[in-house]
């Protein structure tokens, strides 16, 4: 034991959270750490993914040949409130990473609730929202306008899903103490907000685009 | 390597050579102005593309050649790089790309202008698996047999009925896409995909579908037969006409065989389609059968039915083939195509004598029924 | 605290079959991964190939009725989708994972597990689709699954549902397997081994996992909304409603054109290997190798719609296209005169893998040059869709990329194995091969031109193109004993090569350092490298650094959760199937169970 933590494999694969904390930080070639750059790559695949959704609603938006139009339904102040709702969880969890950082473990927990509590409500709204438009006759069938919009905020909304239960399990980590609040614990809440911010950026590309650009 | 290489050349040409002869989908020997300038342009290509491939393989071999490795070679010289050399083989090809560029792009523009006023516009709608024709200028509808005359511009103005197709008929030039349209809101003009070109030969011309369509895109062959202005007109006039009445046995005395597949129709515009030079009792009795079967729901004959699903079958007997491509246009091939389409045809959207076809019942006919119907499309010429 | 010795059994102690599977189904190690990925990709050759041979069988003479219409429409859109996504893609990542990590230096990909999962993943979907088979029901719309020919009204079957959520799976697999293989090449390089100083090999994957993680996701996308349109009625490709099939082909050539170049550039890079080495003289302008594939990569990205000069896209479209397409034949060019310059003023040796480098780059020259007359847009309108094309695209992908995988598999076998690969046999294989492949392809050029479109399952005697059919078969028949005196040599290789020793070939990079075949940890102690050509310059340094004293060493332990897991997505792909709405969730539990304990797993 002692032997390794004094020659830590300077290349050694699959050091990522998780591990013990003399590995969390292994030197690599460029000083990054390697799951926090996996991730980062990952989000430029996700970037393609959703630009490709934006864009095939782009494309279909006047095409639908039967209502309900997207200028009978979209809601923009309801939908203004989910995403200051949204933008505000980005700055819970800018706290919450600010206090596991500086090994507060009040201010990260804290924190992480208050991610987890506005995403939850976002998908509320969200919630309310697809239950609206069934109701005024939208569903994935009945025209273009429906299934390029419920494909697109459904997609984001399980990327909203799985965040808030990543978090989540964050949270009951945090809170159990399993982990001690390490070096490598601040590294798995960074890299959970960068995909939480990267979620809160694609919804900010989506109300522009959908709801706020006539 | 170099044998083995130049064998494969070698053999390619003699393969040429041994099947020299008529190729009726070639794309070598145009006949419209479409298709002559497309292939000057791809010469253009060629012999640069050529020259290249002749100097890198040249290279290959002289390299593989002068400095495969012997007792007596001396160790190489460790050269990284050479960056004058590697500046010249980047500016040779791009001057080479834009010598090429420069007429593609005026081609791309050529070919794709605006019919002139007087063209003739030719509707081609692609079903699964047959085409449609239609002249709105003259009213006139027809199937897998398009006329066109020669010396007119033509612009064929394309969209499908179901999947994608793709019109090609190699002699008349380039394909193009036959596209679904996209259902629009009320007023919005319908999309259509276009093939502009001046045919200057008379001739039949094949060709078929070039997009994978579904089981039978294999058998949806296309039939262009270019005339002369007043040919074409007399063909329309015949398409219009009312079909003659059958006559009595004794008319066919003065018959003239049918021609053999292959052979130009020749277009006779007095309107008189029958004479098929088989007892005309058959054909009469084809006639009664085929007006009060179900056939007429989806065919139309000018005169006799109006059916609108399947292929117009008028002058049906002036095609080469029966099914777009399935078979030869004989009596027996007919009424094989009548029993059973589906036999002949993967997928054909046709019921059989015994088979039905989705929500289309069986025709029920009898042999000797079928035989008749045979006998009076073959007939109708 | 794991340690090396924990997980490397003695090689002295005999291993029976079981615990060798079991060691496999777990491995997390890059070199078992890649093995796995190699045998998977060569299986599904032949499964393809045999394809094509009843491609060649039904087509040896027109009318031919030795399969059905229904028949050859599977056989030619599996055959395609086989040599794509279960052949070319694969067998280049089995390079990737064989090597790469050897020649940065580095003990292993970023995420092994996660490569474990890319595999399984890719195995088990791979199985997936060619199920369909067993109940008559492969995926008939072509490799390129036009809409609306895709929809349920047209393709009611089960066709279909089997090809999008089949390729679905893949293409998450390829995504894992994209990230992994960009992470490990940023980040966990040697000492010293700077970005210009990588081999090209390492570069040409570095490019393509770019590629990948940029191109699948858009195919996945399209498959989603085809997906979407067979399930859930959904209208992305229904025309009735205003859905335009043609949305589908811009997605799915944006991702098709760069698939092209994920294809290629691996071998690319396996003969920017292979020539240095057999030259004994460094590539020839390493930078304009590198920033030549940029920007082919680069560029690729805007050619998609070359692929579509017949769709009708009008005037304006078409110029941009061709102006694009032509230009990436510049930095195409330029690699090909640079290898060429390697090989000048060299000491060649003609091994049975130079023979294939120098051949890929031949025979690739000829599909370049068709290439650039595709790209002639006003005539690509007679060439598109017709057997022109199809002798193009196979001089690319097997002129280019299976004979410079064949050239790989016979330079890096000697490191995978220890064992030299048979050269008698080699010889006969490449000759055979390269005869076969021209014999088949090369007419292909002509039945094209002179009139024959593509995936027809027969043809009229009067099209004249009877002897062209029947030399293309032939040429076809003679690469199956070619493929088998492969297979058999590898067979017999492994058991009775000549030794190989470390660095048989005298070779530059740094995988040539290490025990042949390497030790699971690769280096003893981690290279610092000074050189694009470590092993020229300084090569007892490296061998120091390979084989010299162990530095203690932690490996990651096997782990059976990628396995698991990878059975839970492809599992949801298949309950998908069932109409049920509850069905696909037992898979997703599945899988959200096995990626849940494999985040809590302990590494050490």
């Amino acid at each position: 034991m002692e032997n390794t933590a004094a020659m830590p494999a300077p290349h050694g694969p699959g050091h990522g959270p998780g591990e013990s904390a003399h590995a969390a930080h292994p030197p690599t070639a460029t000083g990054l750490n390697t799951w926090k750059l996996g991730f980062w790559i990952f989000m430029g695949s996700e970037t393609l993914f959703f630009g490709t959704l934006i864009s095939t609603y782009m494309v279909y938006k006047h095409e639908s040949v039967t209502g309900p139009y997207p200028t009978d339904l979209l809601d923009i102040p309801l939908t203004s409130v989910s995403t200051f709702v949204l933008l505000m969880s980005s700055l819970a969890m800018v706290i919450a990473l600010d206090g596991f950082q500086r090994n507060n473990r009040k201010v990260g927990l804290w924190g992480l609730m208050g991610v987890i509590i506005l995403g939850a409500t976002f998908l509320g709204f969200q919630a309310y929202e697809f239950t609206h438009f069934y109701h005024e006759g939208l569903t994935l069938q009945t025209n273009l306008f429906g299934s390029s919009f419920f494909v697109l905020t459904g997609f984001h909304g399980a990327h909203v899903t799985i965040g808030v239960i990543w978090l989540l399990i964050l949270w009951l980590e945090s809170f159990r103490g399993r982990f001690a609040v390490t070096n490598e614990h601040a590294l798995k809440v960074e890299i959970a907000g960068l995909y939480w911010h990267f979620v809160d950026i694609v919804w900010i590309a989506i109300f522009t685009l959908i709801y706020l650009i006539e | 390597m170099r044998a083995p290489l130049a064998a494969a050349r070698a053999s390619a040409v003699l393969l040429l050579a041994a099947c020299a002869g008529e190729y009726p989908q070639t794309t070598f020997e145009p006949v419209t102005d479409f298709g002559v300038l497309i292939n000057e342009v791809f010469a253009i290509t060629v012999w640069w593309t050529m020259g290249i491939l002749v100097v890198v393989l040249s290279l290959i071999i002289v390299a593989a050649i002068r400095f495969r490795e012997t007792p007596d070679s001396p160790e190489p010289e460790q050269v990284h790089g050479n960056v004058k050399l590697e500046i010249a083989w980047t500016i040779v090809p791009a001057i080479i790309v834009v010598m090429i560029l420069v007429p593609t792009v005026s081609a791309i523009f050529e070919t794709q202008r605006r019919p002139s006023e007087d063209a003739l516009t030719i509707e081609v709608i692609g079903h699964q698996w047959w085409w449609e024709f239609r002249y709105p200028e003259y009213d006139v509808v027809t199937a897998n047999l398009a006329y066109m005359p020669t010396g007119r511009e033509i612009h064929l103005q394309m969209h499908s009925a179901d999947v994608i197709h793709s019109f090609w008929v190699p002699r008349l030039g380039g394909k193009r896409d036959v596209n679904p349209r996209p259902r629009q809101a009320e007023g919005e003009a319908q999309h259509s995909t276009h093939l502009l070109f001046t045919i200057s030969e008379p001739g039949r011309y094949a060709g078929q579908c070039a997009e994978f369509c579904g089981d039978s895109h294999a058998i949806m062959r296309i039939e262009v037969e270019a005339v002369a202005p007043d040919a074409f007109e007399a063909w329309v006039a015949d398409m219009k006409a009312p079909p003659r009445e059958p006559l009595p046995l004794e008319g066919d005395t003065a018959a003239t065989p049918a021609p053999p597949p292959g052979a130009l129709p020749v277009p006779t515009g007095t309107g008189q389609r029958v004479s098929a030079g088989r007892p005309d009792s058959l054909i009469f009795e084809g006639k009664r059968v085929f007006s009060s079967s179900t056939c007429v729901a989806c065919h139309t004959i000018e005169g006799v039915s109006s059916g609108p699903l399947g292929p117009n079958l008028t002058l049906f007997g002036r095609r080469l083939t029966v099914g777009a491509g399935a078979l030869p246009n004989t009596l027996e091939n007919v009424e094989a195509w009548i029993r059973d389409p589906v036999a002949v045809k993967a997928g054909a959207q046709m019921p059989g004598a015994e088979r039905p076809w989705g929500a289309f019942p069986a025709t029920g006919l009898s042999d000797a029924e079928i035989r008749a119907v045979a006998a009076y499309l073959t007939s109708l010429k | 605290m794991a340690t090396l010795e924990a997980h490397a059994p003695p090689a002295a102690q005999p291993r029976g079959t079981r615990s060798i599977i079991w060691d496999y189904m777990t491995t997390v190690d890059h070199k078992k991964i890649g093995i796995l990925y190699f045998l998977t990709s060569l299986f599904f050759l032949v499964v393809g190939g045999l394809e094509a041979i009843l491609i060649r069988i039904q087509l040896m003479r027109p009318g031919n009725e030795f399969v059905s219409a229904e028949v050859y429409n599977q056989l030619f859109t599996m055959h395609g989708t086989t040599m794509v996504f279960l052949m070319g893609m694969p067998i280049a990542v089995a390079f990737f994972n064989y090597i790469v990590p050897l020649q940065i230096g580095a003990r292993d990909v970023a995420f092994p597990r996660l490569n474990a999962l890319s595999y399984w993943i890719f195995l088990f979907g791979g199985i997936f689709i060619n199920a369909s088979f067993l109940i008559g029901a492969a995926p008939n719309g072509g490799w390129f699954g036009y809409a609306n020919l895709t929809s349920s009204e047209f393709s009611p079957g089960l066709n279909i549902d089997f090809w999008v959520l089949g390729l679905q799976a893949l293409g998450a697999a390829s995504i894992m397997g994209g990230v992994n293989f960009v992470a490990t090449i940023i980040n966990l390089r040697a000492p010293g081994m700077r970005l210009m100083r990588m081999p090209l090999f390492t570069w040409m994957a570095f490019i393509t996992s770019f590629l990948i993680i940029t191109a699948l996701p858009v195919f996945a996308v399209a498959l989603f909304l085809v997906t979407f349109d067979r399930f859930w009625g959904t209208v992305f490709f229904q025309v009735s409603a205003g859905g335009d099939p043609v949305l589908w082909q811009h997605l799915f050539w944006m991702f098709g054109h760069p698939e092209v170049y994920i294809l290629i550039l691996p071998a690319f890079g396996i003969i920017s290997e292979v020539i240095p080495t057999f030259s004994r003289k460094p590539l020839f302008g390493y930078a304009v190798m590198v920033y030549s594939a940029a920007l082919i990569a680069l560029i690729g990205w805007g050619a998609w719609a070359h692929h579509m000069f017949a769709t009708g896209l009008g005037p304006i479209a078409d110029a941009f296209f061709t102006v694009s397409t032509m230009i990436i034949a510049i930095p195409t060019g330029v690699k090909i005169f640079n290898w060429i310059a390697t090989m000048w003023g060299g000491k060649i040796r003609f091994t049975t893998a130079m023979l294939f480098a120098v051949g890929a780059v031949a025979l690739f020259t000829v599909g370049g040059v068709s290439g650039v007359m595709h790209a002639t847009s006003p005539h690509d309108l007679q060439q598109t869709d017709t057997y022109f094309v199809v002798a193009h695209f196979h001089y690319v992908l097997i002129g280019g990329t299976v004979m410079g995988v064949f050239a790989g598999i016979f330079y890096w076998f000697p490191k995978v194995t220890g064992r030299f690969m048979n050269e008698t046999l080699g010889r006969w294989f490449f000759w055979l091969y390269f005869v076969g492949m021209n014999l088949t392809f090369f007419p292909m050029h002509f039945a094209g031109l002179l009139g024959m479109p593509r995936r027809i399952f027969t043809y009229a005697p009067e099209l004249n193109l009877t002897t062209i059919n029947f030399v293309t078969s032939m040429g076809a028949f003679l690469q199956v004993p070619a493929v088998l005196l492969l297979v058999y040599n590898l067979w017999i290789s492994v058991r009775r090569g000549a030794p190989a020793g470390t660095n048989p070939w005298n070779a530059a990079t740094l995988e040539w350092a290490t025990e042949s075949p390497p030790a699971e940890h690769n280096f003893n102690t981690t290279p610092v490298v000074h050189s694009r050509e470590p092993l020229w310059v300084e090569p007892a340094k490296m061998e120091e650094a390979a084989r010299g004293p162990m530095e203690h060493i932690h490996l990651p332990p096997p782990s059976y959760w990628p396995i698991l897991t990878a059975a839970g997505v492809v599992a949801t792909m298949a309950l998908f199937m069932t109409n049920l709405w509850w069905a696909p969730l037992i898979g997703l539990a599945w899988t959200m169970i096995g990626a849940i304990n494999w985040a809590f797993e302990p590494t050490h």
